[in-house]
């Protein structure tokens, strides 16, 4: 979701060929469809859940003013920081990538950044400098600057790529700047916007940490809250219910809003490079606003961070403990990433190779679960493992199936794009010269595909190793990783001691941050 | 290429089994802060040599859990902050009954009669207030006071904790359900909710409330360490068999499905005995040490001049708890 995608219209197979494709597509497609139905089970628990529990349950559980009043803290949230998200993001877009900004790439790197910090570290570390700062305008302010780079990106890769020509025709018949930026520019920038936004609100309705710490419900909080209260109960099910009906709303709003009009360039010939406008006297304030965006932040993070850590002094580093946590950490997100990637392949090369009605319903079954907030997916994992599957309960097993039901979608975007890069016809070639299919793949898509391949996996271990609530959920007795032990530690506001493993998490998503601007300036410049 | 990536795929997989396995030793399920069962676990591993590793939670958490799991939960012990929990689970039968060489090491009153579990700590619920803001004839003389229309915003508590939550079991056994129903109400109307007693302490140290319904050891403990979330923060001990001076047990139990039933018991045993409640004494947790002749720390009010009410610990019932707070919206 992160590149925006410009579709392509695929070449119609002959009759003859699409005959004999059906036979060497059928075990990918087996494969994909074994992996779509996995995916569809937390809805299918939750549909059970809604069932079993019987009509009157559900109306008393969900129909009562605590729900009317978590809905409606969700609702505001939402609808104040998407738009205050979307206009700083395309500003800041704008500012670094169509202007004569002075140190444009490194302005661009800095508003990148906050990635690497996870909204829960970013929450912590306002909370121990402005404990004022809570309720709704808390939530609001630390989600935008932890979600800003998530609209910033598609944003700042769609202006990269767009045609000047536009812009120079709609000069040519007398329009101004504002009046371009507004009609021509703006426009084009819908579908990045609506993916952006769409993945912020969704983070949003998930979200556990950045809430708990600035004291506002949400239904994610109050699932927690229920689970820890009660373990498995009807309540925090049905609240997962009214969660999922929360996420297909939003896509709904983002199936609207996206609309249908192409966007992909009509015509022969390259685009030129875009123009970048000089700033002349607004310059300072372009200065000004990204310098205060990038201090709200990372300034105020790094700088409380380093803060806890001098004041912790060196008794806060119990090299036994983090080490172990950092060990576990690694082991869990590089293996749950190469394992998600793996299941991701089948439908990655399904949908690059062809398309079908069946096909698009196999992807959204594969899609939809990285809609779900963490712990709906970790609720359906413990209810079903303890009762149905009791030897695979509290194993790294199931955590980390549920890790790879989490970011199947991270997975299969990233190989998409890269796969897609990759003409049919090397495969073709290969089987022609009497490799085995999957060989084939293998060994010409796949290899091309590599460094599109690893920076997805890298993509989904960042996400893994920020993971906080199925986590706590799930992981077996004895492991903790960086997340869950930072967690516990700001719990009992022990901020000192949760500082190394702030800085560690840091530490660990920054390469993998570096890695994700690279490999995005290098699909640009494909 | 061709091999090198599955094969290190493959030697991740196994790895990720390790974590997995705490085969040797016992594995508890604990509900007690973390740094002191961690002290406790060590000084049991130094002494006796047992491995013990720990599934961390919270009360009701965890004792669901095990509920839920059953026959098959790989559970040996269970400690608990608060004793409704342990009530949760004896109530299904899933404690392996004490011997006297256990029971026999805590005082009467901080252990069940039927002999299932055992306390191994305690705790005294207090009203922590912002002497600048409140001064100390204004206030509350029990906490039921608190459900008054004149307390509305100016106190806090953390209602989402298992702490909490006990001490309303214990105000349901005292005042019945129709007393209960209403102060939560009034709870939900008048209190402002923290995520955490720590955060509860924290807010009225700035002054965003009054006061604020905890357990003592946080002030103690805070106090202990930089004093940061307690400096403007003093205690007032309700007394005269309050409801909120209810003592809570912290419980201790085996569980009847343990396959290393011998060592739970010997680590049950250390805990209630000198060794382990040398560790309340001397350790910073600042929980009341409820052994046989054991003392608590020193810094902390004597435990029988709190005038705590008589509660039965195996009389507190959660889930009816659960079921009120969420009918009045705090859940």
């Amino acid at each position: 979701m992160l590149s925006a995608e410009i579709a392509a219209p695929r070449p119609l197979p002959a009759p003859a060929a699409r005959l004999r494709r059906l036979p060497q597509n059928a075990p990918v497609l087996a494969a994909a469809t074994i992996i779509a139905l996995l995916s569809l089970i937390p809805l299918g628990f939750i549909l059970v859940v809604a069932i079993s529990a019987g009509w009157d349950q559900v109306v008393k559980l969900v129909i009562r003013p605590r729900v009317g009043e978590l809905l409606l803290n969700t609702v505001w949230l939402e609808a104040i920081t998407l738009p205050i998200t979307i206009v700083l993001a395309v500003a800041l877009a704008w500012l670094t990538e169509r202007t004569a900004l002075p140190g444009a790439r490194w302005w661009a790197a800095l508003m990148v950044a906050p990635l690497a910090i996870p909204a829960f570290v970013q929450s912590y570390a306002w909370n121990s400098v402005l404990p004022q700062l809570h309720g709704l305008w808390g939530a609001v302010v630390i989600a935008v600057i932890s979600y800003l780079p998530f609209v910033y990106l598609p944003v700042a890769a769609q202006l990269k790529r767009l045609d000047p020509a536009l812009e120079d025709g709609a000069a040519s018949l007398g329009k101004g700047p504002a009046e371009i930026f507004w009609r021509v520019v703006l426009p084009q920038l819908r579908l990045p916007i609506c993916a952006g936004a769409l993945l912020v609100g969704l983070h949003l309705l998930g979200e556990y940490g950045l809430f708990v710490l600035m004291r506002f419900d949400t239904f994610a909080t109050a699932i927690v809250d229920q689970f820890q209260s009660v373990y498995n109960g009807p309540a925090a099910n049905l609240l997962g219910g009214v969660l999922v009906l929360c996420c297909v709303v939003l896509f709904g709003i983002e199936a609207v809003a996206r609309g249908d009009r192409r966007y992909a360039r009509l015509g022969t010939g390259a685009a030129r490079m875009p123009v970048q406008h000089e700033l002349g006297a607004w310059m300072i304030a372009a200065l000004a606003l990204l310098a205060i965006t990038a201090t709200l932040s990372l300034g105020v993070t790094l700088a409380t961070l380093l803060r806890w850590l001098w004041i912790g002094g060196a008794s806060i580093w119990a090299l036994r403990d983090i080490g172990a946590a950092l060990a576990q950490t690694v082991g869990l997100s590089i293996g749950g990433a190469i394992i998600t990637t793996v299941l991701a392949m089948p439908m990655a090369w399904l949908s690059v190779r062809g398309s079908s009605r069946f096909q698009r319903g196999l992807e959204a079954a594969h899609l939809y679960a990285g809609a779900l907030p963490g712990i709906i997916i970790a609720l359906a994992l413990v209810s079903i493992t303890v009762r149905v599957m009791l030897p695979l309960y509290q194993t790294a097993a199931t955590l980390v199936f549920a890790y790879a039901l989490m970011f199947l979608p991270r997975a299969l975007t990233g190989l998409r794009s890269s796969m897609a890069q990759a003409p049919v016809e090397l495969e073709r070639a290969a089987m022609s010269l009497g490799r085995p299919p999957l060989v084939a793949v293998w060994r010409t898509t796949m290899r091309l595909a590599a460094p599109g391949i690893a920076a997805s996996v890298a993509l989904v271990a960042l996400g893994i190793s920020n993971e906080l609530t199925g986590t706590l959920l799930l992981a077996p007795n004895g492991t903790r990783t960086l997340a869950t032990k930072f967690w516990a530690l700001t719990s009992e506001l022990d901020y000192a001691a949760a500082s190394p493993y702030a800085l560690l998490l840091i530490l660990l998503s920054l390469p993998l941050v570096v890695l994700l601007r690279r490999q995005a300036d290098r699909a640009l410049s494909a | 290429m061709r091999f090198r990536l599955p094969l290190l795929a493959g030697l991740l997989l196994a790895s990720l089994a390790g974590p997995a396995f705490a085969d040797d030793g016992i594995v508890v399920y604990n509900a007690q802060h973390e740094e002191l069962t961690q002290e406790w676990a060590d000084g049991f591993t130094k002494e006796t040599g047992i491995k013990v590793t720990l599934r961390n939670g919270s009360d009701t958490e965890l004792g669901n859990q095990i509920l839920q799991e059953g026959a098959a939960s790989p559970a040996d012990v269970f400690l608990t902050e608060n004793s409704p929990a342990m009530v949760l689970v004896d109530g299904a039968g899933l404690f392996e009954p004490l011997g006297k060489d256990i029971t026999d090491l805590v005082a009467e009153g901080y252990r069940p009669v039927s002999g299932n579990w055992t306390g191994i700590a305690a705790r005294s619920t207090v009203f922590a207030y912002n002497p600048d803001k409140i001064s100390e004839d204004k206030l509350p003389k029990s906490i039921m006071d608190l459900a008054d229309p004149s307390w509305q915003g100016r106190w806090a508590a953390s209602p989402s904790g298992a702490d909490f939550q006990a001490i309303i079991a214990a105000m349901l056994e005292l005042k019945g359900e129709a007393a209960t129903s209403a102060w939560l109400k009034a709870e939900k109307a008048n209190s402002i909710a923290y995520r955490g007693n720590t955060a509860a302490m924290k807010g009225v140290d700035n002054g965003e409330v009054d006061g604020a319904i905890i357990y003592h050891y946080y002030y103690f403990g805070d106090k202990a360490k930089t004093g940061e979330n307690s400096s403007h923060v003093q205690l007032h001990f309700f007394k005269g068999q309050d409801p909120g001076a209810f003592v809570s047990v912290s419980g201790g139990g085996v569980l009847k499905t343990s396959q290393h039933k011998a060592d739970a018991l010997a680590f049950l045993k250390w805990i209630v005995g000198p060794g382990g409640q040398k560790v309340l004494r001397d350790g910073t947790s600042y929980e009341y040490a409820i052994g046989n002749g054991a003392e608590s720390n020193p810094a902390l009010p004597p435990l029988a001049s709190l005038e705590a009410p008589k509660v039965d610990p195996a009389l507190l019932n959660s889930q009816k708890v659960t079921e009120l707070m969420t009918d009045a919206g705090l859940l």
